[in-house]
C-alpha cells in the first residue's frame, strides 16, 4: 500500500479537526474536533510504524506505543476538558467559546452592549471566585 | 564687654527673639509678648551703649572670615561709625515703640505671635544692614527685610487689597534688587572685596573702572527699597498692612535703608557726576510728585505714605548734593516723627472707625476722643512741615542749606545742576508738605457733623509710645544740629539764614493757603453726607483697620480717592486732583509697560504651547494611537480568533521553510 | 503483493524504491481500494461532524469517524490499536461527550448558532493548512510503499513485547499521569460540590451541578483503568 494514502487521509482529518476547533461555537464540539486531530495523528503514527517495522531490521514499535500513549492521554484530556467545560457552564451559564471574552480589550469605542456583556461576565466571574 | 561684642549682640537678640517667638508662638502664648518686646528693648539699650562708646570717634571695624569663598572673600564684618551707631539707635527706638504699641494694637489678633516674630526678625535684619561692614552681609539683611515686609504687608491677607499690595511690594522691590545685586558684584569685582572699607579705599585711589555703571545699578536697588521715583508705587499700596508695620518698615527704617546705603558708599557715587545728577533728578521728581499726590489722598495712611516718599526724596536730594550728614540727620528726625505720625494715625483710625479723611471731616470732636494722638500728631505734623523749632525744621534746613551751598559754589562736591534741582524741588515740596500736613490736621481734627463715636480710652501701650516719640520729634533737631557734626563728617548742619527764611516762609504760605481753602470748602461737608465706619468698633485696632481698608473701595469707589467736594486739596489742585489721587497714573504706566507686555507674552506662549507645540505632540501621538486602536481591535477576547491567527502564521512559516529547504 | 516483493523489501533500501516504483497509483491493490473507500467514509463523517448543526448528531457522526479509523488501523495490520480505538474512543469518549452535551443543556435538534463568527477565517486556515500538508506529504512520500504482507506489525503479541520491553518506563510514567488526572477530576468535582452547596438555594439550575460535576470524573475513570487492564 502506498504510504501516501494514510498520510493524506491523516492530513485531511487533521485539517478537518482544525476547522472544527476554529469554527465551532460549543466547547464540547471543540473537544470533539480535538479528538479528530488526535486521531489523525494516531493514524499517521500507526502508518509510519507499520512502514518502518517492515523496512528496518530492528524496530521499537515506537509508533504504536506512542499511539497507545496518545489514546490514554486523550482519554484523560477529554475527562479533564469536560470537567472544565462543565465548570464554566455552571459558572457562566454558557459553554459558548465566543462568549468567554474576559481577555478582551475593555474600552471598546464601538460596542456598548459588548461592554455590558463583558462587564456582566466579569461580574459573574467575580461571583464565582467569591463562592469558590 | 567690648564694643564689638555689644554690637554683635544688637542684631542677634531680636533674631533670637524672632526664632523663639516662632517656636513658642502656639505652645506658650504667654511668652509671646515678652519675647517680642524684651529683646528689642535690650537691643535699644545695647545700641545706645555702642553709640556712647563709639562716640563719633574712629569707626569700629571687626571682621571674621567664616570660610574661604573664592576669588572675592566674604567676611562677617562690622563697620560702626557715627552714622551706623546713631541709625541703630533710631531703629532700636522705633522698633521698641512699635513692639510695645503692637501689643495693644493687635491685642486680639490670632496671628499676633507670627506678626511679632516677623517684626523682630525685621528689626534684626535692619540692624544687620546698619552695622554690617560687608556688602554681602548687608545684602542678606536687605533681602530679609524685603521678605519680612512682604509678609507683614500681607498680614490682613483676607482682604484682596493686602494680598495685592504684598505681592506688588515684593515684585517692585525685586525689580530694583536685581540690578542692585549685579551692581554689587560689579563693584566687588572692580574693588576686589566686599568690605565697605576696602571698597571706599579703592574709590579713593580711583581704581574703579566703571563708577557710573555701578552707581546707576546700585541706584536702582536703592530706588526700589527707598520708594524713589520710578519704583515708588509699592509704598502707598503697602499701607494695606497694619499701622505699626507701616510705622516701622514703611516709614522709619526699611525705606531709609536705601538712603543709608548711599550714605555709606557716598564717595562711590561722588565719583560719578552722572550718577549724582540722576540721583538729584530722581529725588526732585519724587519729592514734587509725591507731595502733590499726598495732597489728594483720602486714606490717612496713604497721605503719610506719600509724605514718606517725599521726605525720602529730601534725603536723596541731600545725598545728591554730596552731604550725607544732612541726609542721615533728616533720616533720624524723619524716622522719629514719621513713626509717630503713623502710630497716631493708627489710634485715630481705631477711634474713628475709618481711614477716610472725608469721613473724619464729618465727625465732630474726634480730637477729644484721642487727646494724646491729637497733641502728638500736631507736634509731628509741625515737624513734618518744617516749622521751627521742631526737629524737622533743622534737618530739612540742613538739606536745603547744603543745596544752597552747592548752588552758590561754596563746595565742589556735587555739580551745580544737582544743587539747583534739589533746591528748587525742595522749596516747592516745602510748600506742598505744609499744605498737606495742614489739610490732614484740619480734616482729621476739625471735622464738623455728627459726634465722633466713643469707644472709650485707647490702650495705654498705644498712647504712651506716642509721647515717647513726641520728644525727639519736638526737640531732637534743636539739640542735635550742634552735636551731630562730631558724629558725622564734621560739616556744619546749622540752618543758614537764607534757606531758613525761605523754607519757613513757603511752609507758612502753604499752611495758610490750605487753611483758607478749607474755610472756603468746609461749609460743604454738612451738605454732602459721606462716610462709612467699621462694623465692629468694639474690636481691637487691627480689626477696625482691616475693615476700614476692606470697605474703602466699596464705599468710595477707589482705594485712594473719595468724591468729597469739601476737600481743600480738591480746590487747591483742581485740574491735577484726579491725577494726583491716582499717583500720577504710575500704576497705569507700569501696567502698560510691564504687566500688559508680560500678559501678552504669556498669552502668546500659551497660544504657542496650546496650538503649535501641542499640535506637533498630538500629531506625533496620532500614528501610534491609530496603530494602537487597530491592534486593540484584534483583542476580541475570542480564543478561536487568536488560534486562527496563530495557525495561519504557522502555515505561512511552514510553507516558507519548505520552499527555502527545497530551494524553490 | 507477492512474497518475492516482500523479500526484496525486507532485504535492502534501494530495492524498496525499485519495488515501490513497480506499484503505480493507477493500479491499486485490493487493500488500497478498501483503504480509500473507508477513508472517504471516514473523512466524510469527519466533515459532517464539524459542520452539522445538530450537536448530538455531531457526536454520532464522530462515532462513525472513529469507527472508520479503527477499520483503517485493521487494514494497516495494527489490530491491537484498532480494538483499543473501538474500546476507548467509541466506547467511552463519545459516551462522555454525549453526557457533556446533555449536561450543558445542548439543544436537541438544529441549533442556528453552532458555528461561531470565526467560520470563514477558520475555513481559510484549514484549507490552507490542508493544501500545504497534502502537498508536502505527497511530495515526500509519493513513492514510498508499505509492505503489508508477512507477520502483522501491530499484532497484540508484537505490541505487548515492545511495550513491556522498551517502553516500560514511559508506560509507568503514564500511569502516574492518569492517577494525577483522576485526582484532579475528583478535586474539580469536590470544588464544584462545595460551590453548588453554597449557591444551592439561590438558583434552581445549579441544583443539578453536583451530579454533573461528579459524572465526568466517575465516567472518565474507568476508561484508563480498562485500557490499562486491556494492555496488561
Amino acid at each position: 500500500m502506498h504510504l501516501a494514502y494514510p498520510a493524506v487521509l491523516s492530513a485531511l482529518l487533521f485539517c478537518t479537526g482544525l476547522y472544527g476547533v476554529l469554527a465551532r461555537r460549543n466547547a464540547i464540539l471543540v473537544l470533539m474536533s480535538v479528538e479528530l486531530m488526535l486521531n489523525a495523528v494516531n493514524l499517521n503514527l500507526v502508518a509510519f510504524d507499520v512502514w518502518l517495522s517492515k523496512t528496518a531490521e530492528e524496530t521499537l514499535h515506537s509508533g504504536q506505543a506512542l499511539t497507545l500513549f496518545t489514546i490514554a492521554i486523550a482519554a484523560a484530556e477529554i475527562g479533564i476538558g469536560l470537567a472544565i467545560v462543565l465548570a464554566v457552564h455552571r459558572n457562566r451559564g454558557t459553554a459558548d467559546i465566543d462568549k468567554l471574552r474576559d481577555t478582551a480589550e475593555r474600552h471598546d469605542p464601538d460596542g456598548t452592549d459588548h461592554d455590558a456583556l463583558t462587564a456582566e461576565q466579569s461580574g459573574e466571574a467575580q461571583k464565582a471566585e467569591a463562592t469558590a | 564687654m567690648t564694643t564689638t561684642t555689644l554690637a554683635v549682640l544688637v542684631p542677634l537678640l531680636p533674631f533670637l527673639g524672632a526664632v523663639a517667638g516662632l517656636l513658642l508662638g502656639r505652645t506658650a502664648p504667654g511668652f509671646v509678648r515678652p519675647l517680642a518686646v524684651l529683646p528689642t528693648l535690650t537691643s535699644l539699650v545695647l545700641a545706645t551703649l555702642v553709640a556712647v562708646r563709639q562716640g563719633g570717634d574712629a569707626a569700629v571695624n571687626a571682621a571674621t572670615e567664616l570660610t574661604p569663598t573664592g576669588s572675592v572673600p566674604i567676611e562677617l564684618a562690622l563697620h560702626i561709625d557715627g552714622f551706623a551707631a546713631l541709625v541703630a539707635v533710631l531703629v532700636g527706638l522705633v522698633a521698641s515703640c512699635v513692639q510695645i504699641y503692637s501689643t495693644g494694637y493687635l491685642r486680639d489678633d490670632p496671628r499676633y505671635p507670627s506678626y511679632a516674630a516677623l517684626v523682630s526678625l525685621f528689626t534684626s535684619a535692619m540692624l544687620l544692614v546698619v552695622y554690617s561692614g560687608d556688602l554681602i552681609v548687608l545684602l542678606v539683611g536687605w533681602e530679609v527685610m524685603g521678605i519680612c515686609s512682604y509678609f507683614l504687608v500681607g498680614h490682613y491677607w483676607e482682604t484682596p487689597e493686602a494680598r495685592a499690595a504684598s505681592l506688588k511690594a515684593f515684585l517692585v522691590t525685586k525689580l530694583g534688587d536685581v540690578p542692585f545685586l549685579i551692581g554689587l558684584f560689579a563693584l566687588a569685582t572692580d574693588a576686589g572685596s566686599f568690605r565697605i572699607t576696602r571698597v571706599l579705599g579703592a574709590v579713593a585711589s580711583g581704581s574703579l573702572d566703571h563708577p557710573t555703571l555701578i552707581a546707576l545699578l546700585l541706584l536702582a536697588g536703592v530706588a526700589g527699597k527707598s520708594a524713589q521715583f520710578p519704583l515708588h508705587t509699592w509704598l502707598p499700596d503697602a499701607m494695606a498692612g497694619p499701622t505699626p508695620v507701616s510705622a516701622l518698615i514703611h516709614a522709619a527704617t526699611m525705606v531709609a535703608a536705601g538712603v543709608y546705603f548711599i550714605a555709606r558708599l557716598l564717595p562711590l557715587f561722588e565719583a560719578s557726576q552722572a550718577a549724582m545728577v540722576v540721583l538729584a533728578v530722581m529725588a526732585a521728581v519724587t519729592m514734587a510728585c509725591s507731595a502733590l499726590a499726598a495732597l489728594a489722598q483720602d486714606d490717612i495712611k496713604r497721605v503719610l505714605a506719600y509724605s514718606t516718599i517725599g521726605q525720602l526724596g529730601y534725603m536723596s536730594g541731600a545725598l545728591a548734593v554730596g552731604d550725607r550728614g544732612a541726609a542721615v540727620f533728616h533720616l533720624l528726625s524723619h524716622g522719629a516723627f514719621k513713626a509717630l505720625l503713623f502710630l497716631a494715625a493708627g489710634v485715630i483710625i481705631h477711634a474713628a472707625g475709618t481711614n477716610s479723611l472725608a469721613a473724619m471731616s464729618r465727625m465732630r470732636n474726634l480730637r477729644d476722643r484721642v487727646p494724646d494722638a491729637y497733641w502728638t500728631m500736631t507736634v509731628a505734623l509741625l515737624a513734618l512741615a518744617a516749622i521751627p523749632p521742631f526737629s524737622g525744621f533743622f534737618s530739612k534746613e540742613a538739606v536745603l542749606g547744603v543745596a544752597e551751598h552747592v548752588v552758590t559754589g561754596h563746595t565742589d562736591r556735587a555739580p551745580a545742576a544737582a544743587g539747583w534741582i534739589v533746591l528748587v524741588a525742595g522749596l516747592l515740596t516745602a510748600v506742598l508738605t505744609a499744605a498737606y500736613a495742614m489739610r490732614l490736621w484740619l480734616l482729621a481734627f476739625r471735622g464738623r457733623g455728627t459726634e465722633a463715636p466713643d469707644h472709650g480710652r485707647q490702650p495705654l501701650t498705644m498712647t504712651v509710645v506716642l509721647w515717647v516719640l513726641a520728644a525727639p520729634s519736638l526737640a531732637l533737631g534743636g539739640f542735635a544740629f550742634r552735636l551731630l557734626p562730631d558724629w558725622f563728617d564734621g560739616r556744619d548742619l546749622s540752618p543758614t539764614l537764607t534757606t531758613s527764611v525761605l523754607g519757613t516762609g513757603v511752609a507758612l504760605v502753604g499752611g495758610i493757603v490750605t487753611y483758607g481753602a478749607w474755610r472756603h470748602t468746609t461749609a460743604l461737608t454738612a451738605r454732602v453726607p459721606l462716610g462709612a465706619v467699621a462694623a465692629h468698633p468694639e474690636g481691637d485696632a487691627a480689626q477696625v483697620e482691616a475693615e476700614a481698608i476692606a470697605t474703602h473701595k466699596p464705599a468710595y469707589g477707589d482705594i485712594a480717592y473719595a468724591p468729597d467736594p469739601a476737600d481743600p486739596g480738591r480746590l487747591l489742585l483742581s485740574p491735577l486732583h484726579r491725577h494726583a489721587a491716582a499717583g500720577f497714573h504710575m500704576d497705569a504706566v507700569y501696567r502698560a509697560l510691564f504687566v500688559r507686555p508680560v500678559q501678552a507674552g504669556a498669552s502668546l506662549v500659551r497660544f504657542l504651547d496650546r496650538e503649535v507645540v501641542e499640535t506637533y505632540v498630538r500629531g506625533a501621538g496620532a500614528l501610534p494611537r491609530w496603530l494602537g486602536a487597530a491592534v486593540r481591535r484584534a483583542q476580541t477576547g475570542n480564543v478561536q480568533t487568536y488560534v486562527s491567527a496563530l495557525l495561519a502564521g504557522t502555515v505561512v512559516l511552514a510553507v516558507a521553510v519548505v520552499l527555502v529547504a527545497t530551494g524553490a | 503483493m507477492t512474497l518475492a516483493a516482500t523479500a526484496c523489501l525486507l532485504a535492502t533500501g534501494p530495492t524498496t524504491r525499485t519495488a515501490a516504483e513497480t506499484h503505480g497509483f493507477l493500479s491499486p491493490t485490493g487493500v488500497e481500494i478498501a483503504f480509500v473507500l473507508v477513508g472517504l467514509v471516514t473523512f466524510g463523517a469527519a466533515l459532517v461532524t464539524v459542520t452539522t448543526r445538530q450537536l448530538v448528531h455531531a457526536a454520532l457522526w464522530l462515532v462513525v469517524t472513529l469507527g472508520g479509523l479503527a477499520v483503517e488501523y485493521l487494514l494497516l495490520t495494527a489490530e491491537f490499536i484498532a480494538w483499543v480505538q473501538v474500546l476507548i474512543y467509541v466506547g467511552s469518549v463519545v459516551v462522555l461527550l454525549l453526557f457533556g452535551l446533555m449536561l450543558t443543556r445542548a439543544p436537541i435538534g438544529r441549533s442556528p448558532d453552532a458555528d461561531s463568527g470565526n467560520r470563514w477565517a477558520a475555513l481559510t486556515v484549514a484549507v490552507a493548512a490542508a493544501a500545504a500538508l497534502v502537498w508536502v506529504v505527497v511530495d515526500a512520500f509519493r513513492t514510498t510503499w508499505i509492505d503489508l504482507d508477512g507477520p502483522a506489525a501491530g499484532s497484540t503479541e508484537a505490541t505487548g513485547a515492545s511495550l513491556f520491553q522498551n517502553w516500560v518506563l514511559p508506560f509507568e510514567a503514564l500511569s502516574v499521569l492518569l492517577l494525577a488526572a483522576l485526582v484532579g477530576a475528583i478535586v474539580l468535582s469536590r470544588k464544584a460540590k462545595a460551590a453548588a452547596a453554597t449557591a444551592a438555594g439561590s438558583t434552581p439550575d445549579t441544583r443539578s451541578t453536583p451530579a454533573t460535576g461528579s459524572t465526568p470524573g466517575t465516567g472518565r475513570t474507568p476508561a484508563p483503568g480498562s485500557e490499562k487492564e486491556g494492555t496488561r
